[in-house]
């Protein structure tokens, strides 16, 4: 049957289970969206190419499918450069289309012509200039595989309106997809199992650094069974929140810059490191020639690239966690580790005078304060997404979350802008989930855009925007260690219950701390999206928190009194 | 110290600039990079010289696998492989001069590719030492201009370039 190249992607997108896409249409897209409305797929029309390429990012991770981002030529490819970005840092499986000029324009700096192939090379997995009807098909086939195997990624198809236009004889194909030089499927060796095992045996201060590769690889049973069978504790990174319940006695809470300082110390404290898809970035080892000093690593990644890039280790399982562990398994012995656990809740107990959560109500609203209670209010229930900075840090440390793809955040890139388009392509792999977005005054403002969006689709999510008058983490970098000049980061604000307002969308501002329950009940029972700015104070930091370059356990804590009491 | 790396690569638009791209965004400076076709249609054969420790060289090695179109990548240094450099020359020669440029060229196992009336041009292939010495005696000849090739290298033995990365990493 004669299709045109359009038509094809199209239905090549449905036979991949796509369902929604996250677009904005252009020049060299025209023939693709004008073959859109045959196919049962739901075009979301985002306000900038930026949210929709976060958007296909957070559906990814919540959905652990492929997300599908559109975008034209030129300044709508490029506009996807920071969401490919933020996708490639966190193994994020998203499948980017983008139109291109006509094949014979390419090269001759045509109108909104731009090499997006050469500009995201080192930002994709891998990517394709497709200048021929006939190649649409195996390549998008290519691309979804390729996104999703393995460690996850960015692909993106870069497809030439005249190979959208033409039509051809075609009939979907099915066959292998052969790839000779793309190993997936990579498993660790037999003989790795005794050793491993005898290591984790021996070991007298074990623990397991958890990081996102664990729910990628849909490992939390095997994980949770390994660490109850050889009594090993848990750190979580970032990424890695939700691996394991926060009420799980294993589960010692996250590690790294931000995170508790009795996991940070029990890190350096520990004989053997047992790490399970996480890469040892820099934000969680501190100076690297001082971490954990006295333990023997084991790395389980399926990357092979990740194994001794930051940290030299001594055993390494490549390939997919889950079946690792459930090889390893059957070769280890119970374990009990009474004395390690006791030496770490003694950690613990002399960093709890130092958060805030102890500290007396003295009629101040605090960001902390405000997560805690929207922790409490939806009853830990909440599929929560982040921006960058303060926000993200408080939300990591004081929304308790216990799920699993329900922490979404940019990790690795940190991108601010991040939280507004990520919520609504969260709501849109999860409809029923009760979707709260956490995000500064400052990154909201990068992407405010998107409230349109979310508007014009009908779809409620909550945003919880923490308004402290600065750009929070800078400013506390700049307190901390540029002499409290706060250069550039004070930042003005619209009226944020105007916008909310101005976009048909609810709009509540809080200003203490007994006015958060009503106005999260009052948001939760809104049918669309609502919008709460919670004025805290200006000039609070994230604690406990270590300084870049400085060991992992040295960390700066928060004063057990606070600034203006003393 | 010099890694002499070989990477069988699928012949494709964008994968020299693939690897180009990897080599530059971590940092590695490259010496030489020669590529063409090998036995197998749709496979290209590239080698790259590269001055690294052995660590740089063993991640540059696992960042080329993660390259969709790299099929196999071998680190030969360690191998002593063969290794050899062409290059053509072409040295100002005058009636007077000539038969004594040819000796060297015999001398140094070298040919003339090309005679005109004021110039040879002569073709040479080894190792790069060896091109250096033969460029060095030339040179007071008056060289004209001259073209080399990067390095190409192949193992030694009825081996094929083997795939031990993966054969050590794949279930038994």
């Amino acid at each position: 049957m004669k299709k045109t190249g359009a038509e094809i992607l199209w239905e090549c997108l449905v036979r991949e289970n796509v369902k929604t896409v996250f677009g904005f249409p252009g020049g060299s897209t025209l023939p693709l969206h004008d073959a859109m409305h045959k196919y049962p797929i739901h075009h979301v029309l985002v306000r900038h190419e930026q949210g929709a390429a976060h958007m296909a990012d957070a559906f990814a991770r919540v959905s652990g499918e492929v997300g599908v981002a559109i975008a034209t030529s030129g300044p709508g490819a490029t506009n996807l450069v920071t969401g490919i970005a933020t996708a490639m840092m966190d193994s994020s499986p998203i499948v980017c289309i983008t139109g291109q000029v006509h094949s014979h324009f390419i090269g001759y700096d045509a109108f909104q012509e731009t090499d997006v192939t050469g500009i995201t090379l080192p930002i994709t997995k891998h990517n394709y200039l497709v200048t021929d009807t006939k190649d649409i098909a195996p390549v998008v086939r290519e691309a979804f595989y390729i996104a999703r195997s393995g460690r996850p990624g960015p692909v993106l198809i870069d497809i030439t309106k005249d190979a959208q236009i033409a039509s051809i004889e075609w009939q979907y194909d099915d066959s292998p997809i052969e790839l000779p030089g793309y190993r997936p499927d990579l498993r660790p060796a037999y003989s790795d199992m005794e050793k491993a095992a005898e290591m984790i045996h021996e070991a007298k201060r074990p623990l397991i650094l958890a990081g996102a590769g664990v729910m990628k690889s849909e490992a939390l049973k095997e994980l949770r069974d390994f660490a109850e069978k050889t009594d090993t504790p848990i750190a979580v990174t970032l990424l890695g929140i939700g691996a394991i319940s926060t009420d799980h006695p294993l589960n010692l809470g996250m590690m790294g810059m931000h995170g508790y300082a009795w996991v940070n110390q029990a890190i350096q404290e520990a004989d053997l490191l047992l790490a399970f898809g996480m890469r040892f970035d820099d934000r969680v080892t501190g100076r690297i020639n001082a971490y954990a000093p006295t333990a023997q690593k084991i790395h389980f990644d399926i990357d092979p690239s990740e194994i001794n890039k930051n940290v030299k280790v001594d055993l390494a399982f490549i390939g997919d966690l889950k079946e690792s562990l459930q090889k390893l398994m059957p070769h280890l012995e119970p374990r009990h580790h009474s004395e390690w656990r006791q030496q770490i809740e003694g950690y613990k107990a002399s960093s709890v005078p130092q958060d805030i959560q102890q500290w007396p109500d003295d009629g101040k609203l605090y960001a902390a304060h405000v997560i805690n209670d929207i922790w409490k209010y939806t009853e830990g229930k909440a599929l929560v997404v982040t921006d960058v900075g303060q926000n993200q840090m408080l939300t990591a440390q004081y929304y308790r979350q216990d799920r699993p793809n329900s922490f979404i955040t940019s990790g690795g890139l940190g991108t601010m802008g991040f939280a507004l388009p990520a919520a609504i392509g969260a709501k849109f792999a999860r409809p029923e989930a009760e979707v709260w977005a956490f995000v500064g005054d400052g990154g909201f403002q990068m992407t405010q855009a998107e409230l349109a969006t979310a508007a014009q689709q009908g779809i409620k999510i909550n945003i919880a925007l923490i308004n402290n008058g600065y750009l929070g983490m800078v400013r506390q970098w700049q307190e901390l260690f540029y002499n409290s000049n706060y250069a550039a980061t004070p930042i003005t604000s619209p009226d944020f219950v105007k916008i909310a307002d101005a976009h048909g969308l609810l709009g509540l501002r809080v200003t203490k701390r007994e006015e958060i329950e009503s106005a999260v009940r009052t948001a939760q029972a809104h049918p669309g999206t609502a919008l709460i700015e919670f004025r805290v104070e200006s000039e609070e930091n994230v604690y406990p928190m270590v300084s870049a370059g400085s060991e992992l356990h040295k960390m700066i804590m928060r004063p057990t009194v606070k600034k203006d009491q003393s | 110290m010099q890694h002499t790396i070989i990477a069988l690569v699928e012949d494709k638009p964008g994968v020299l600039s693939r690897i180009a791209s990897l080599f530059r965004r971590r940092g590695f400076n490259i010496e030489s990079l020669t590529v063409g076709h090998t036995e197998q249609p749709g496979i290209s054969r590239m080698t790259i010289v590269v001055g690294t420790n052995e660590v740089e060289a063993e991640r540059v090695i696992a960042y080329m696998y993660k390259l969709v179109n790299v099929i196999q990548v071998e680190d030969l240094t360690n191998m002593t492989p063969m290794v050899r450099n062409l290059a053509m020359i072409k040295v100002l020669a005058n009636d007077a001069k000539r038969t004594e440029i040819i000796q060297l060229v015999e001398i140094f196992r070298a040919r003339v590719v090309d005679v005109a009336q004021e110039s040879l041009i002569i073709e040479i292939t080894g190792t790069e030492d060896k091109i250096d010495s033969f460029v060095n005696v030339l040179r007071p000849y008056g060289i004209i201009e001259m073209v080399r090739t990067g390095a190409v290298a192949m193992s030694r033995g009825a081996m094929a370039l083997s795939n031990a990365y993966i054969q050590e990493n794949i279930a038994v």
